[in-house]
């Protein structure tokens, strides 16, 4: 065990640390971007759950720190599973369907990091929630 | 980002703890284990979230699901839905009481709502045996910043905050600071008092199990201001996993260097060690905890001296209690203005409170000095129990006083509850409700004192015990009105006239109750009645003739065979052999049976 003998030592000790809090950090804060993969039944057959690996690869692989993924149930967007919302703070959020293989990576790069939307992908609501 | 896709918090405080939380935790590894997701899944057993009403607690992150009342058997059913298929487990989510409605998030609670978690920043987020955790969090940064002040900057940065005391007195933490400072000596001690003895308080044990290092890196600080090399940390041995916790991050601290010689490679050095206590009320008091720790009974004597001048081994010794010491840090690395920025005026900060009683979320909450009860009973603790109505509330445990409804929107801080003939004390709130009697409510805390009285002076050995037997009488409908002079005359000369703290508070819950529900003691004292139908001697069971269908259920559960009558006809109870165990009252299905 290392001792800390300075202020430099105890924020490389907390740099390293870090990881260990960060999605408890993350989930506690309300300024970050929130991908929702819809993960009913039919979310998880049209392969959501490699949608959801492969999103979090990219935030891994692009070292991004204010966004988390999470699942939810189904939207009841079937048809267009896997669907993922992208919800921003202060924004609009966006529903995105089919988004697979490469598209969950197109998704962060493009949306996430160049503020682009991925216009083919983009299904219109069509209901209104009472939590809105 | 870690690699883990969730992290799993179980709460792993006394409460949930006790109700087998660490089996939940073992089956939730177990199974993830089986399925291969150990390593997507980080299940960490935390301190505590405060909402104990509920527990055990399971919190599911990043997305924030709170799963209330979690049994060990539940594990399974939590991975295959929550983990593997992403659905939520709808029967484990939280039933907010008032509006029956299922609310997945802490965040969307009305319990969490109100909250500013200052002291509690960590309990409930990381692990209290991992102090990477704490380091992560901003652990240690304050007591490097600290290092890099002078002690004079620290102390002026501590009273410029209008940090009080959270043990009850309210006494400015900076100006006690100032006064050990200042005193003379080469060997000065800081003291955490972790006694936490007041009948329905956690919050001190709260925070001890949730994030020690807090505590430690409090003292540290405090140690730094005053020329203190070495601290100790009075607690009570009922606290054991508290001590655990404790005595683990002392630990981890010395490994790291954060304790022990030239700390962070300065000339500071400081020490600390845990002194067990016995559990007696009194040595919370400081000059008892002081005998304490040196090895003597633990008997008060009188002030001044300060312990800040005399304290251990007639040593200048700082003593703060726990919270005080977990708000310490955050001053430090925030700053005196932030820490303004909440409470009240003339008392700063944030206060954790311990809602008990007939509320439906009992639990620890931290809120803003200057919120008001109604805010803390009604929006945070969901109100009465079963709809009733709300009738006091007994703040600063048996050294405080019973607050009735007309003050519910009173600001809570230092002050205004002294006012109110209460105290903050160590913030023990506990909630009643119309069906409590308020004479066998103040005998109940009367009892306590007594039983904790150190015997050391006439006035709250000897006097106590007096005070008790009035309240009996009282209670048995055996008082005449002079008894209710002679009880407010004694009360008012133990106050006067007691050694410590113990004696001088044990009066209040008397005297409050007597100034708030003067009726309530007159109905006892001249019309032999208790009104809220509690003390036994003063109420009795009757049967109504219209109501009874003559079942029989309550002849069968009476011990006594006080109830006769034959089957089908209505029944009757015979007074002399009744002994008022209630057991009649509470087996009738017919509402038939009266209590008058």
């Amino acid at each position: 065990m290392p001792k800390i003998k300075s202020l430099e030592d105890l924020l490389k000790q907390k740099e390293a640390a870090k990881d260990k809090l960060s999605l408890r950090k993350i989930a506690e804060d309300d300024n970050i971007i929130t991908l929702r993969v819809a993960m009913g039944t039919c979310g998880i057959a049209a392969g959501a759950k490699e949608t959801f690996d492969k999103l979090l690869e990219t935030i891994e692989e692009k070292k991004l720190e204010n966004i988390r993924v999470i699942q939810t149930g189904c939207m009841g967007y079937c048809h267009a599973e896997p669907t993922v919302e992208v919800v921003e703070p202060g924004k609009e959020p966006i529903l995105y369907g089919k988004i697979v293989g490469d598209k969950a990576k197109e998704l962060i790069e493009k949306h996430i990091l160049n503020g682009e939307l991925l216009q083919d992908s983009i299904i219109g609501e069509t209901h209104t929630s009472i939590n809105e | 980002m870690s690699s883990y896709k969730y992290h799993v918090l179980i709460c792993g405080g006394t409460g949930c703890t006790s109700s087998k939380s660490e089996l939940i935790k073992d089956n939730l590894e177990n199974i993830l284990k089986e399925k291969g997701l150990d390593n997507e899944v980080q299940v960490v057993r935390t301190g505590c979230f405060g909402f104990c009403e509920q527990g055990p607690i399971v919190k599911f992150l990043p997305d924030n699901t709170f799963y209330v009342q979690v049994k060990p058997e539940d594990a399974e059913e939590l991975v295959n839905e929550h983990v593997i298929k992403g659905r939520k487990v709808e029967r484990l989510l939280y039933v907010e009481p008032t509006e029956k409605e299922k609310i997945d998030e802490s965040k969307k609670m009305p319990f969490y709502k109100k909250q500013i978690r200052v002291a509690l920043r960590n309990a409930g987020l990381i692990n209290p045996d991992d102090i990477d955790e704490y380091i992560a969090n901003d652990g240690y940064q304050a007591l490097a910043k600290a290092l890099s002040m002078t002690p004079e900057e620290v102390v002026e940065e501590m009273k410029e905050s209008g940090l009080r005391g959270r043990g009850g007195g309210g006494f400015p933490t900076g100006l006690k600071w100032a006064f050990a400072q200042r005193a003379q000596g080469d060997i000065k001690y800081v003291v955490c008092n972790a006694d936490e003895g007041d009948p329905g308080a956690f919050m001190d044990r709260s925070v001890l199990e949730g994030d020690p290092h807090s505590v430690i890196e409090g003292m540290a600080i405090a140690a730094y201001a005053i020329g203190a090399k070495k601290g100790f940390v009075y607690i009570r041995a009922e606290y054991p996993l508290a001590v655990k916790r404790l005595q683990n991050a002392i630990n981890q601290a010395k490994e790291y260097g954060l304790l022990g010689e030239n700390i962070f490679g300065t000339d500071f050095s400081f020490d600390l060690e845990i002194r067990l206590g016995a559990g007696a009320f009194v040595c919370g008091e400081e000059t008892a905890l002081i005998a304490s720790i040196e090895g003597y009974r633990g008997e008060p004597r009188t002030k001044p001296p300060f312990p800040a001048n005399k304290g251990l081994w007639g040593k200048p010794t700082i003593i703060n209690n726990v919270e005080t010491f977990a708000n310490v840090s955050p001053i430090i690395l925030k700053g005196a203005k932030w820490f303004r920025s909440l409470g009240s005026e003339k008392s700063p900060g944030t206060k954790v409170f311990a809602l008990a009683g007939k509320v439906n979320n009992v639990g620890l909450v931290e809120v803003p000095m200057g919120i008001t009860l109604r805010e803390v009973i009604f929006d945070i603790g969901g109100g009465i129990r079963e709809n009733r109505k709300f009738k006091a509330v007994q703040t600063g445990g048996p050294s405080g006083g019973c607050i009735p409804a007309e003050y519910l929107d009173t600001p809570i801080d230092f002050d205004t509850l002294t006012a109110l003939g209460s105290m903050m004390g160590s913030g023990g709130m506990i909630v009643m409700d119309e069906n409590t009697c308020m004479p066998d409510v103040a005998k109940f805390y009367l009892e306590f004192s007594v039983e904790e009285s150190c015997g050391k002076c006439t006035p709250c050995r000897i006097g106590n015990v007096r005070l008790l037997e009035i309240l009996d009488k009282i209670t048995s409908g055996r008082a005449t009105i002079e008894d209710l002079d002679r009880m407010k005359i004694l009360g008012e000369t133990i106050k006067d006239s007691a050694l410590c703290g113990l004696g001088q508070t044990s009066p209040n819950p008397i005297l409050s109750t007597m100034h708030y529900f003067k009726d309530e003691y007159e109905a006892h004292v001249l019309d032999r009645t208790c009104p809220a139908g509690v003390c036994k001697n003063l109420i009795t069971y009757k049967i109504d003739k219209e109501k009874c269908v003559g079942c029989t259920a309550c002849a069968r559960v009476c011990p006594v065979e006080a109830i006769k009558g034959s089957i089908k006809q209505p029944h009757e109870i015979d007074q002399d052999k009744c002994i008022k165990c209630g057991a009649c009252y509470a087996t009738c299905r017919f509402g038939a049976i009266e209590k008058i």
